[in-house]
């Protein structure tokens, strides 16, 4: 297979305010590939993510999914083009069943009219159908069946991660970003979310772009590491480079360990 | 015991009639988390379009209906892009104050174009009331109570069937998620308050013909008020009982209470109801309660 730039982001840049939350960055992700983002806490890897789903526009700088320029879509737009993502704090339809929140996640997809899906009738109810087929495929997949009725919000911690992740596949999506997918779990829950990643990009070729703080998964299933610090690019390369690099032991242990 | 059934099918009627407008709060609400304290003003000035078109201009019913209701949607579409839109992300208190503020230019303007005088707002339907055993039964009330009934049924199954209803109802829960399913949720807010609108238009001309077309025709969406807290803000199922309630109450309390304190006891009664089950559920009847886990 030829290798493909998915995602070009070329020298973005980011202010709020005073602080520049993102200077200069850049980061090609090819097609079928699994890259984490690492760095301290207030790094700026939340903020290039919201810049690639389009909750944030950079300040300067672009950002290319295949061929199309997407910096300055809007982040519904930019779903409609095949990118899901998942959040840190966990965005889910809380007052609606988990089946509910994964049948949203297929909302790129619907085509038929007001009209007819609200009588119900031949194009419509066949759609409907085949969007239950792919959530429930999805449902399957993440081990989820008995939760289908549950309302989300009621989910525990680690389960709200997992139906978060559930809505983004449901879209069937090109590129998935997933902010901290395993933060808060325990080890059990952390080898399933790691599995369901490694799994999502085996089958369908799903390009990922993750952000994550557990060293042992991020060197464990990513093809390639970048790691941020204060905003900027400061290390690039496969997990075992990326471990010897003395930028990065100086970023996350400080000087004295580097030297 | 005739006299009580008399009271309580009449109740209903105009139950229903409370319903429709209080569908205009929920709609809004639903989608966007705001109280429009303009609603009562939206539904008055529909109610003046139509006497002005039907008395002044003679239109005949239909042109004015049809009219009216694309007029009122082109209305909300207009405010909700001129003046709601620049206020997203502010607070909600704030957005809240621009309602307000909405409800007394409305108020004024109308007064401005067509002056403060009453003016009837005529349906060609008969006045001799049907009468069903014990029950009177004025035809308007019942006409009003179909067109509240159509509407309802409408509302209901546009939000739990399409799916531009059922992306209403996400971006109430979640604005965030809903962007990232891909939901554009600039044109869910404009949409829900062309809905808006369109129940002020219909609600215009029910309460129009029954009570006159004034200013104090807006004190309606003031009245409908405990109606959308009993049933809870967010539930249109919560609308429609709680308007039903009300109705029945409120004409209960004219039928019964009324002769022996001397009258005025309906005006009040509802409010007096609503703070009771706000003690009991502080989000209404069938209001969403909010799940958190801590």
């Amino acid at each position: 297979m030829t290798i493909e730039c998915h995602l070009d982001i070329r020298g973005v840049s980011k202010h709020f305010g005073g602080v520049q939350a993102i200077g200069d960055v850049s980061l090609q992700v090819n097609r079928g590939e699994i890259v984490s983002v690492i760095g301290p806490n207030g790094a700026g890897k939340t903020t290039l993510l919201n810049m690639i789903s389009g909750f944030y526009h950079p300040d300067s700088g672009s950002i290319r999914l295949a061929d199309r320029d997407i910096t300055r879509l809007s982040p519904s737009r930019i779903a409609t083009l095949g990118v899901a993502r998942t959040f840190q704090n966990i965005a889910l339809f809380r007052g609606m069943t988990v089946l509910d929140n994964l049948m949203l996640g297929r909302h790129v997809h619907m085509r038929t009219g007001a009209l007819s899906a609200m009588l119900r009738f031949g194009p419509a109810l066949r759609e409907e159908v085949q969007h239950r087929e792919v959530v429930e495929d999805v449902i399957e997949f993440l081990d989820i069946q008995p939760l289908r009725k549950q309302p989300a919000g009621a989910l525990a911690y680690g389960l709200q991660k997992r139906v978060e992740l559930g809505r983004a596949l449901a879209a069937h999506p090109q590129v998935l970003l997933l902010d901290e997918p395993m933060g808060g779990m325990n080890i059990e829950e952390k080898e399933d979310m790691a599995r369901f990643v490694l799994d999502v990009n085996d089958e369908w070729g799903t390009t990922i772009v993750l952000i994550e703080h557990d060293m042992g998964v991020v060197m464990d299933i990513s093809d390639r590491v970048v790691v941020l610090d204060l905003g900027q690019k400061i290390a690039a390369g496969t997990p075992d480079e990326v471990k010897e690099a003395p930028e990065v032991i100086k970023a996350y242990l400080g000087t004295q360990a580097a030297s | 015991m005739e006299f009580l059934f008399d009271l309580v099918a009449n109740g209903l009627l105009v139950g229903l009639m409370y319903a429709l407008v209080a569908l205009g709060f929920v709609l809004i609400y639903k989608a966007t988390s705001v109280i429009n304290f303009a609603q009562g003003d939206l539904l008055m000035f529909a109610g003046y379009a139509a006497a002005v078109m039907t008395g002044g201009h003679g239109m005949p019913l239909w042109a004015m209906v049809l009219v009216l209701c694309a007029g009122m949607v082109a209305l909300g579409f207009v405010l909700e892009r001129g003046i709601l839109r620049p206020m997203v992300g502010q607070p909600v208190v704030s957005v809240i104050m621009v309602t307000v503020g909405l409800g007394f230019v409305l108020q004024g303007l109308v007064t401005i174009i067509w002056g403060a005088n009453t003016r009837e707002l005529a349906l060609p339907v008969r006045f001799e009331p049907y009468i069903v055993g014990p029950v009177f039964i004025s035809p308007i009330n019942l006409v009003a109570a179909v067109i509240a009934v159509l509407f309802l049924i409408a509302f209901g199954l546009f939000f739990t069937r399409s799916r531009l209803g059922v992306a209403m109802r996400a971006v109430a829960d979640d604005q965030q998620a809903s962007m990232v399913v891909g939901i554009k949720v600039p044109r869910v807010f404009a949409l829900s308050w062309a809905i808006a609108g369109l129940a002020a238009a219909a609600g215009g001309i029910i309460w129009g013909n029954q009570i006159g077309v004034d200013t104090f025709l807006a004190l309606v969406g003031l009245k409908v008020f405990p109606v959308v807290i009993l049933g809870g803000l967010d539930s249109i199922g919560g609308a429609i009982i709680g308007g039903l309630l009300m109705g029945v109450i409120e004409s209960l309390a004219a039928g019964y209470l009324d002769p022996l304190v001397g009258g005025g006891t309906k005006d009040f009664i509802p409010y007096v109801l609503m703070i009771l089950v706000l003690f009991v559920r502080p989000y209404g009847f069938f209001g969403h309660e909010t799940i958190e886990r801590v």
